[in-house]
């Protein structure tokens, strides 16, 4: 159906860390506004908006679960959850117009609105369920990595990046060149086993996730009381730690 | 291969930085404006607060800003109180009849009027507004938020988390954050949790469920509501028998070493003082008597003072027998805690370990207010964090109290890698101003309504000990009622205890619902009438932007604008937005001009608070040939002094180079507005930490107009004013406690902490009601204001009761199913969920989602007002009876604070067929309803 490029000489992409993410939806709803507003694409509508049953378009959502491991208590991850960018993307070869496409340049997997037809195909074949058919647009929305903004020369350098990764406050989200094993997203996944998701779907994905740190106590042995022999007891002990000032 | 999009938009005409308004952190953003329209939101990466980053509430700002909810016009009301019906009426009616209200109070009896602010970053001036008026009945709504946290924080040390202080993220090893709200320095919180994730520091949180920053925190204590106080205790206790504490600190900066006067009298436990009224501590250097303060004196915390039969002890042995006391050891707390006594021995290692094994080294000489020079500044690399979930308890004062003392333990405040003030702390108690009572008809309050009670001198009582205020704050009911009692405003009125009112006037406060505790009950009583048909509360006005709950009980509605639309000062007068390092205000400004076409429109709060201060001739609102004193609130920011030079911003004075004080600049908002809608002035290096104690530090705030003089002071371990009400409890002095109450204050008002069950625990079978409840703020939610908001409202539409797994399998549940919610007060059913990551005798449920239907524009078959709920009906604002005929408010005996989280219940299942209970009339919507569909851009695409 659509061919992927065979390989990109970029493969941006996003790094999200799940130790630190606190479950906040700041990325949810910076690129919710984002990319309403910027006019690069439809608007992400929303329908009922003030009713009984809101359904709008998110191209981000975070989810809380809560996972309790073999020993310890109970613990709650959240896992934000948008495109990863699959080099092996079935949502490209899925598509019967083209419309869904992976730059050749930097890897990141669009659509082509115009050519959309609303099939829902590639929803469909995407494991992640990162894409949404917009309700009132009737074409398929997806996390674009803000491609309008990470070259838009419009923004100050410093703000070319995707909106979360510029409104995450934990730092939680790091975007960049995963290609490259010398940039600072490779080297973070590197250092702290950064992982596929859904490695067995074969799909490659392009963001990885660095998974949460160990819970728990940290093992520190109790204190020693002063000793209790010790000649005038706690006081006698104050007066000594007093005259060592 | 597709098409192309375009990778370079240019969104905006102009960006405008200004402040955000979504929640109560006050971030930096930059508004995207097109077309005279906001078009996107993203935050200001200049912006002391929050250095680019933005909320998922500042992102979704946009739509609070075209929110459906938005009031467009003055209303009159029509329909019987709670209806919602009103009429739609001219800025020029509305002013006449406020006037028409207020003016004959202010000539008769000014206290009539009880004027109470929610949401309000203006109290500067709302304050000044009442304290000109006349009347006391005035505060903001920090009584039923985290006063106890800010008082005991302010008595203790002079500061306190959030506003006035917050870790050292870049030097802190460990940091333990107890029972924290969201939305209280929420930006910055989740910064620096960023930061110290980033290099490996540890985060433990001690919190009934482990949900949002406790998540991603390295250990979890699971404890149990209330019992914070207890932990905190035996934590002392543990470092104390180890002799794990900075005795050098304790001696040089806090009151360790000060003797408490052991005479029998009206002085007992009073410092004991020379005759020019300075402290006293022995001098280790000659075993005699000497002033603390005086040069090169090194304070003993052993040795006491014999004299006169007595011996006068340290302020430190005090404190060691009540932290030694066996009923603070591990062992004896564990089960009430719902914490093993080995985790808590092992939390105290862990303290004892990142304070003292490797300590911050900063190479910063510093000379301190002795005159003894340092070479480098020494800190404890050991931080807290603490909010709403130890505040509001009715024993949060003496926690939060309990807590700073850990703190001043273990070296951890004003040093590096511990807990720092914000500009314009420190800033004690007794530098704080006193609140001022009513003054009679026609007058101005000598001073402003709130303040900070010394002893029982500074009370708002009449002679015989009754309460000159409507909420009761500064009687012997709540002595320490520094932010004021709200939650007991409409209450009391209605019972006229202590006395009727007869115009409550609230600016932004959603007491008809989440803001009120028994929220049926408070609806009753705002509608409730006299046998003659008037309403026992006889006049209500309400300011707001959006159409609330309480919006339906006013009589009068005068329109606010949106953030957006109007100026505000977030000023050092007030709650700044000073971090550690840099003293800090900033303004809003009208980034898009009001717009209510076909309607008379709305004026910003402010601006119409001042119109009707000179429509009223009240003064310092009117010049001397009676026009108004100010065009608006713009110009009282920029031309208001409260002290010759000292005005509400601090930036660009005078010619525009001064800083801190200097006349009134003309041109200061346009300073503001270009740089970016806030102003710094970056604390010197020499005066960043030990501030109370440094002299560069006292040097530098007096400079900048924080204080008139520099004035270090001791960390209070032992509370001075809290004993003088004890002293007054024994008999002593004139002004005396009515009978009833003068145990509980002898017991509460403990010049050391200590940890009593809470009232309502006390009060109810516990056995009956053997669950604790809780409310928790989303992060994506700020009270009431997100469900108005069509993409929040999305995340959180509805809630859920969360009951612990052995509770959801002890009654029987299934998914789906609904539960019979009961306590003390009421009863109310709802759909509940089970959570394994919570202490095992607690249930939770997110605060404020659950809606009255008709209200915020939304369609009454909302999820919100189907299925979201309020615990607030379960919580009565009165203990139950005590069968003694009298109102005992559930709120903390010292402060007033509301104790929102001492509720207890027990969870039943609910039937198949249950539906949400109670339920109410759908209210009318006088701004009707929302678009069926938003399409957010869609203008410029």
């Amino acid at each position: 159906m659509t061919a992927l490029p065979g390989r990109t000489e970029k493969s941006l992409g996003l790094v999200i860390d799940l130790d630190t993410c606190v479950g906040c939806q700041a990325c949810a709803v910076s690129c919710k506004e984002w990319n309403s507003a910027s006019g690069s694409h439809a608007p992400l509508a929303d329908l009922d908006a003030y009713g009984a049953a809101p359904a709008g378009t998110f191209l981000n959502r975070v989810h809380s679960f809560e996972v309790t491991p073999p020993e310890g208590p109970a613990v709650v991850v959240h896992f934000p959850r948008s495109c990863l960018h699959c080099a092996d993307a079935p949502c490209v070869t899925v598509c019967p117009t083209g419309a869904s496409y992976k730059r050749a340049e930097d890897g990141i997997v669009l659509v082509d609105e115009a050519a959309c037809i609303g099939c829902g195909l590639c929803a469909w074949a995407c494991p992640y369920g990162a894409r949404e058919l917009d309700g009132a647009e009737r074409v398929m929305k997806k996390c674009t990595l803000c491609v309008d903004r990470i070259y838009n020369d419009a923004l100050p350098e410093a703000d070319r990046v995707p909106a979360c990764v510029k409104a995450c406050p934990t730092g939680a989200r790091h975007f960049g060149d995963l290609a490259d094993p010398g940039s600072a997203v490779s080297r973070l996944v590197a250092a702290r086993g950064g992982f596929d998701l859904m490695p067995e779907q074969g799909t490659r994905p392009v963001n990885k996730y660095l998974p949460p740190r160990p819970r728990g106590p940290s093992g520190q042995a109790p204190l020693e009381p002063l000793a209790a022999a010790a000649p005038g007891g706690f006081l006698g002990w104050l007066d000594r730690a007093l005259d060592r000032l | 291969m597709g098409r192309a999009p375009d990778l370079a938009p240019r969104i905006a005409d102009e960006v405008r930085r200004t402040t955000c308004y979504m929640c109560a952190c006050r971030c930096g953003i930059e508004v995207h404006v097109k077309d005279g329209q906001v078009r996107h939101i993203e935050g200001n990466r200049d912006h002391p607060v929050n250095r680019g980053v933005l909320c998922a509430k500042g992102s979704a700002g946009v739509m609070q800003h075209n929110s459906p909810a938005r009031l467009r016009a003055p209303l009159l009301r029509t329909g019987p109180r709670g209806s919602g019906e009103f009429r739609e009426i001219s800025w020029d009616e509305a002013l006449a009849t406020a006037t028409a209200w207020l003016q004959p109070l202010r000539a008769t009896a000014p206290e009539k009027l009880a004027f109470f602010t929610g949401r309000d970053q203006s109290q500067g001036l709302t304050g000044w507004w009442a304290q000109m008026f006349g009347t006391p009945n005035y505060a903001a709504h920090g009584g039923f938020c985290s006063v106890n946290m800010a008082a005991a924080g302010i008595y203790t040390l002079g500061g306190a988390f959030w506003e006035f202080g917050a870790t050292d993220w870049e030097r802190t090893r460990l940091l333990v954050m107890f029972g924290v709200a969201e939305d209280h320095d929420s930006n910055p919180i989740k910064i620096g949790l960023g930061k110290l994730k980033a290099r490996g520091a540890r985060v433990i949180a001690v919190n009934p469920v482990r949900t949002g920053y406790a998540a991603v925190a390295d250990d979890w204590i699971a404890i149990t509501p209330g019992t914070d106080g207890l932990l905190i205790l035996a934590l002392a206790q543990e470092l104390l028998r180890a002799g794990r504490i900075d005795l050098d600190y304790l001696a040089r900066f806090t009151d360790a070493g000060i003797l408490i006067d052991a005479r029998e009298g009206p002085t007992r436990g009073l410092y004991l003082r020379d005759a020019e009224g300075r402290p006293l501590v022995i001098d280790r250097r000659t075993g005699a008597p000497a002033p603390w303060e005086a040069p090169g004196v090194a304070p003993d915390l052993a040795r006491g003072l014999a004299e006169d039969g007595v011996e006068h002890l340290p302020v430190f042995r005090h404190l060691a027998l009540r932290l030694l006391d066996p009923a603070h050891a591990p062992e004896a707390v564990a089960a009430r805690c719902g914490v093993p006594a080995e985790r808590i021995r092992a939390l105290a290692a862990e303290l004892a370990a990142a304070a003292f094994e490797a300590p911050v080294v900063l190479p910063w000489p510093w000379t301190d207010f002795r005159g003894e020079r340092h070479a480098a500044m020494v800190g404890r690399p050991v931080s807290f964090h603490a909010m709403r979930g130890i505040s509001a308890h009715s024993n949060g004062f003496q926690t939060a109290r309990a807590l700073h003392v850990l703190q001043c333990l273990l070296g951890a405040v004003e040093t590096p890698g511990g807990f720092r003030f914000k500009p314009p702390c420190p800033r004690p108690a007794a530098a704080q101003p006193r609140p001022h009572g009513a003054r009679g008809p026609g007058q101005p309050l000598a001073g402003p309504p709130l303040g900070f009670p010394l002893g029982p001198d500074d009370l708002l009582v009449d002679a015989e000990g009754r309460p000159q205020r409507i909420d009761k704050a500064f009687s012997w009911e709540a002595p320490l009622a520094v932010h004021g009692l709200m939650h007991m405003v409409i209450a009391n009125a209605h019972a006229g205890d202590p006395y009727p009112v007869d115009t409550l006037f609230l600016y932004m406060a959603n007491m008809a619902w989440n803001s009120s505790m028994n929220t049926a009950g408070t609806m009753r009583m705002l509608a409730d009438r006299r046998p003659d048909g008037e309403y026992v509360i006889p006049r209500i006005i309400c300011a707001d932007a959006y159409s609330s709950e309480m919006v339906a009980y006013a009589d009068l509605v005068l329109p606010d604008t949106t953030y957006l639309e109007r100026h505000d000062c977030i000023s050092l007068l007030d709650r700044p937005i000073s971090e550690p390092d840099a003293m800090a205000d900033a303004i809003r400004w009208p980034v898009v001009a009001p717009d209510r076409p076909g309607h008379a429109g709305v004026r910003p709060f402010q601006s119409v608070l001042l119109d009707l201060g000179a429509r009223l001739g009240l003064p310092g609102m009117v010049a001397a040939d009676g026009s108004p004193r100010y065009r608006d609130y713009a110009d009282y920011i920029v031309n208001h002094e409260r002290r010759p030079g000292i005005g509400p911003l601090a930036g660009w004075r005078g010619d525009g180079t001064a800083r801190g004080r200097g006349a009134p600049n003309p041109g200061q908002l346009d300073r503001y507005i270009a740089a970016g809608g806030f102003w710094q002035a970056h604390v010197p290096e020499e005066a960043a930490f030990f501030k109370p104690w440094n002299r560069a530090w006292q040097d530098w705030a007096t400079a900048m107009g924080l204080q008139d003089r520099p004035n270090p002071y001791p960390f209070a371990l032992w509370v001075e004013p809290l004993r003088r009400f004890q002293l007054a409890a024994e008999g002593h002095g004139p002004r005396q406690p009515p009978e009833h109450l003068r145990a509980r204050i002898r017991a509460c008002l403990d010049p050391l902490p200590f940890w009593p069950p809470a009232l309502e625990e006390a009060a109810v079978d516990a056995a009956a009601f053997p669950l604790h409840a809780l409310t928790q703020r989303p992060m994506a939610m700020y009270h009431s204001w997100g469900s108005q908001n069509a993409w929040l409202r999305q995340i959180h539409g509805e809630n859920l009761l969360f009951l612990p797994e052995a509770v959801w399998r002890q009654g029987g549940f299934a998914p789906g199913d609904w539960a019979v919610v009961t306590s003390p007060s009421g009863s109310i059913t709802v759909p509940v969920a089970p959570m394994a990551a919570q202490n095992a005798a607690t249930v939770w449920t997110w605060n404020a989602i659950g809606k009255r239907a008709g209200a915020w524009a939304l369609d009454p078959a909302a999820p919100e007002a189907t299925r979201g709920f309020l615990l607030n009906h379960l919580i009565g604002e009165l203990l139950p009876d005590q069968g003694d005929g009298r109102r005992w408010a559930n709120s903390d005996p010292v402060t007033g604070q509301a104790a929102w989280f001492d509720l207890r219940v027990r969870v039943e299942r609910a039937g198949p067929d249950a539906r949400l209970q109670p339920a109410f009339a759908p209210q009318s919507s006088p701004v009707g309803r929302g678009p069926a569909v938003v399409r957010h851009g869609g203008l410029w695409r």
